[in-house]
């Protein structure tokens, strides 16, 4: 086994007094798609948050590529090449299309071709018909093509990417679940945070199931589908 | 009748163009850092004032060397992009520090960079105004329909929209604009993109003080540089980028476009003061759109809520009540006149910053114009000893009731806002009525201000007066505190804490807020009615943002969190400025520094800064 793309080791997150992680220790390892899943308020969300330093208090014992992240700011962290897709989205809606696929826009390593604009119509054919659209005019689907768009401009070598299921019609997931394997097949390695069982069943290579802040169980995709009594205690599914 | 001659209609409507274009090229710096920093940098004025007096010493220089159009604007360019270099300074000393502090703390820590300014500027460029030379080859005056105009006015009218069009470009067109605007929007979602927030920030701020700089600059041959620039410029500047906005470039150029004409045309209404019918402009475009032109509400805002939580009675509380009036009684037994009159305008003053703490600290108000009511009070008692000659016992009435007046008046705009647009609003209405104090001589007596405002002969003398005063102060403040621990205090708790759930469990908020801006404006004036017979005077500087902001200031230093810290800030301020001022020339300076250490050490106050210290080792 390889180094892991991104390690994590006794995670934990507070709002206020009260603690939300306790513990997490989990890798990701370079090109694979790992689900969090877990029920509403399990801590998916915070995980990622919390890698990405945007958890005010956490204890961030966590390093990408070799390279701690314990102290450093969330801008670089994201210029290490982790990408962070929120689950509410957070286009820019007074700006364009190709003005959000601006901003993500960062060099990319050598000897790597870069995502452009004009790759990313390809991956996403919807946002290629309103280059000159502005955020505010979108629906909840095209704007959770556009973030995941948006991150991809910075070339990452891996991707938080929560929630990007949620609240959007069927066919765009579909698309979602296809993005994420063309992303895959680039390379990125996706840590994906999904209440949505079945689309989380469907892309993932190995899952990690939390509940209360607290990893139940690490494994592959397979392993997890094979355990139904884990499944309905930990998802209610 | 001149109004009706067309020349003279003319020569007015483009004196107002350009007057808007100066007013737009340095509200728009204001306008672009409080869109990306949300940082209402009160010190934008001092830029522009520094800007000024560059230009006004650099540019005669330069033409010395060189004598020229071309060496002229590039003195004015050189003089706007040293401006911008001080506004990258006073980012990374302060603003970066204060970022995610609440804008009362804001406002407070840039107003200190203004005090800071205002003495440097004299240490630097001397105590005199300067008057720049005039731009070559503009000096000859053109004629428009018979009247002559200066053609300087015309590239002023140019300037803005030539500024308007770089801008636009600048935030359209490049990658710094594209972010800048991101930032606007959503700060931490563009740091997840990798975007360095500080360099923007400071850059930002580069943008926002050059064109402060640029806007001083131009003035140079049109107006001495003097000491007084930044504040009247800063109050123009905040109705404009409020009206249009804040954020809003195109919402600055529209609004300074309808305040040049109104100011140019304004004084065939109000001869002597045209901000009155900026002011009403002001009230009416956010009556009826209270975020600006083309702002927009606040995203997750609320920065604003610290103040008093609810605590159980302390035991002995009578007791304690006792002590403090006998204490109260019996230091004119153990004190000379000169610390009775020091005791005296603590006690004035602790009232006032305890009628502040009452918006503040239990409303969530955060008013920048207290000094309003203060002043009103002190006005409504002086005019009517002045021209009425009424007593002492009916003018203090008077000049409470006029402050209520007026704060029942100014309220029902205000409690229509909310965070920096109601901040500016309370600031916009004392610098209104500042300027009707100061430019209404025949009334109010101008700047001499009005004399012989003396008490009954029973309250005559330093013991009297005293006693009058605490007894005055004590009663109030009991009322007040209260009004804070009655249901009253607690719905306006509520509604400082969550408008929106306060107004869920059937909550008039408005309504609670309007009697609590009554209320504090009642106090506040009744405070400055005793002022007013204890100096035997009133004068302009009554109403004006330095006793607004003193009254801030003394909230901070005590604590925002207490309910005696008004009491102990007053007491602490006073205190420190009766024993600094006569050593230095430099208090202003001092008290700036004071001020900004305060915020940078305390950022959340100083309850907050303990509780969170508890916290982290909870």
């Amino acid at each position: 086994m390889t180094a892991p793309l991104l390690e994590v080791w006794n995670l934990c997150a507070f709002y206020g007094r009260a603690q939300v992680l306790f513990d997490l220790t989990f890798r990701l390892q370079a090109g694979e798609v790992m689900a969090l899943v877990g029920r509403n308020g399990a801590g998916k969300t915070t995980t990622l948050k919390a890698i990405m330093g945007l958890v005010a208090a956490s204890a961030r014992q966590a390093t990408f590529k070799g390279q701690s992240l314990a102290r450093l700011p969330t801008y670089k962290i994201a210029r290490l090449g982790l990408g962070y897709v929120p689950e509410d989205r957070r286009i820019f809606t007074d700006l364009t299309v190709e003005e959000n696929l601006e901003t993500g826009r960062r060099p990319a390593p050598a000897g790597r071709s870069p995502w452009t604009p004009e790759r990313l119509f390809r991956l996403f054919p919807n946002l290629a018909e309103m280059r000159t659209r502005r955020g505010n005019q979108m629906s909840g689907g095209e704007q959770q093509m556009l973030a995941i768009a948006r991150t991809l401009m910075g070339n990452p070598d891996a991707i938080l990417l929560d929630e990007p299921s949620e609240g959007i019609a069927p066919v765009i997931v579909q698309m979602m679940a296809e993005a994420i394997r063309a992303m895959k097949a680039e390379g990125v390695a996706v840590l994906l945070s999904e209440q949505n069982w079945a689309f989380a069943a469907g892309i993932s290579d190995r899952a990690c199931v939390i509940e209360r802040g607290e990893i139940r169980f690490q494994g592959s995709m397979a392993e997890l589908m094979a355990n139904e009594a884990l499944q309905a205690e930990t998802l209610g599914v | 009748m001149p109004a009706l001659d067309p020349a003279f209609l003319a020569v007015q409507a483009l004196s107002g163009l350009s007057s808007a274009s100066s007013l737009f090229i340095t509200a728009c710096g204001l306008t672009i850092v409080f869109g990306v920093t949300r940082i209402v940098n009160f010190a934008h004025g001092s830029l522009y004032m520094i800007g000024a007096y560059t230009a006004a010493t650099l540019v005669p220089r330069l033409l010395e060397l060189s004598f020229g159009p071309v060496t002229f604007w590039a003195g004015i360019l050189i003089s706007a992009i040293i401006v911008g270099l001080i506004g990258v300074i006073i980012e990374v000393l302060l603003l970066r520090r204060i970022y995610g502090a609440p804008e009362l703390f804001q406002l407070l820590a840039t107003f200190g960079v203004v005090l800071v300014v205002q003495d440097l500027v004299v240490q630097v460029f001397g105590p005199q105004d300067i008057l720049g030379p005039r731009a070559p080859g503009l000096r000859a005056p053109v004629e428009i329909l018979g009247r002559r105009f200066p053609s300087y006015e015309l590239v002023l009218i140019a300037a803005g929209p030539i500024v308007l069009g770089l801008v636009w470009l600048l935030l359209r067109k490049t990658r710094f604009g594209v972010l800048v605007r991101a930032a606007t929007q959503d700060r931490d979602m563009v740091a997840s993109l990798g975007v360095n927030q500080a360099l923007l920030f400071t850059g930002t701020l580069f943008l926002g003080a050059f064109l402060a700089g640029l806007g001083g600059a131009l003035q140079i041959p049109r107006v001495s540089a003097n000491t007084g620039m930044d504040l009247s410029i800063i109050a123009e500047a905040f109705v404009v980028t409020v009206v249009g906005g804040m954020g809003s470039v195109p919402g600055a150029f529209l609004a300074a476009l309808i305040i040049g004409q109104l100011q140019a045309f304004g004084i065939l209404i109000f001869p002597k003061s045209t901000l009155v019918v900026v002011f009403l402009l002001m009230a009416v475009v956010l009556a009826i759109r209270p975020y600006g032109f083309f702002g927009r509400a606040e995203i997750g805002g609320g920065t604003h809520a610290v103040g008093i939580a609810s605590r159980s009675p302390l035991p002995g509380r009578g007791l304690i009540l006792l002590i403090v009036i006998a204490v109260l009684a019996a230091f004119p037994l153990v004190a000379d006149a000169y610390l009775l009159k020091v005791a005296t305008e603590i006690l004035i003053f602790a009232l006032f910053a305890f009628s502040l703490q009452l918006l503040i600290g239990v409303g969530g108000i955060v008013s920048f114009g207290h000094a309003a009511f203060f002043g009103l009070g002190a006005y409504g008692a002086a005019l009517a000893v002045k021209w009425y000659g009424v007593s002492m016992e009916a003018a203090l009435p008077l000049g409470l009731a006029l402050a209520a007046l007026g704060a029942g008046l100014a309220g029902a705009f205000v409690v229509r806002l909310s965070g920096i647009y109601l901040a500016m609003m309370t600031l916009a209405a004392a610098q209104i009525l500042y300027a009707v104090a100061f430019q209404w001589v025949e009334v109010t007596g101008g700047d001499n201000g009005i004399v012989g405002v003396w008490p009954s002969s029973w309250a005559s003398g330093p013991i009297p007066y005293y006693l009058l005063t605490a007894a005055l102060t004590l009663i109030t403040v009991l009322l007040l505190k209260r009004i804070i621990d009655a249901p009253f205090g607690y719905a306006l708790r509520a509604a400082r804490d969550s408008e929106a759930r306060a107004e869920a469990i059937g909550l008039k908020v408005r309504q609670h807020r309007w009697l609590a801006f009554m209320i504090a404006g009642a106090a506040a004036g009744l405070a400055g009615g005793i002022y007013a017979f204890s100096r035997g005077s009133v004068d302009p500087s009554l109403l004006g943002i330095s006793t607004s902001v003193d009254a801030l200031t003394m909230l901070l230093l005590g604590g925002i969190q207490t309910v005696v810290g008004p009491l102990v800030g007053a007491a602490a301020l006073h205190g420190l400025r009766d024993w600094i001022m006569p050593l230095t020339s430099l208090w202003r300076l001092l008290l700036g520094l004071s001020i900004i250490a305060m915020v940078l050490i305390f950022p959340r106050g100083l309850v907050g800064t303990v509780r969170d210290w508890w916290g982290a080792r909870a």
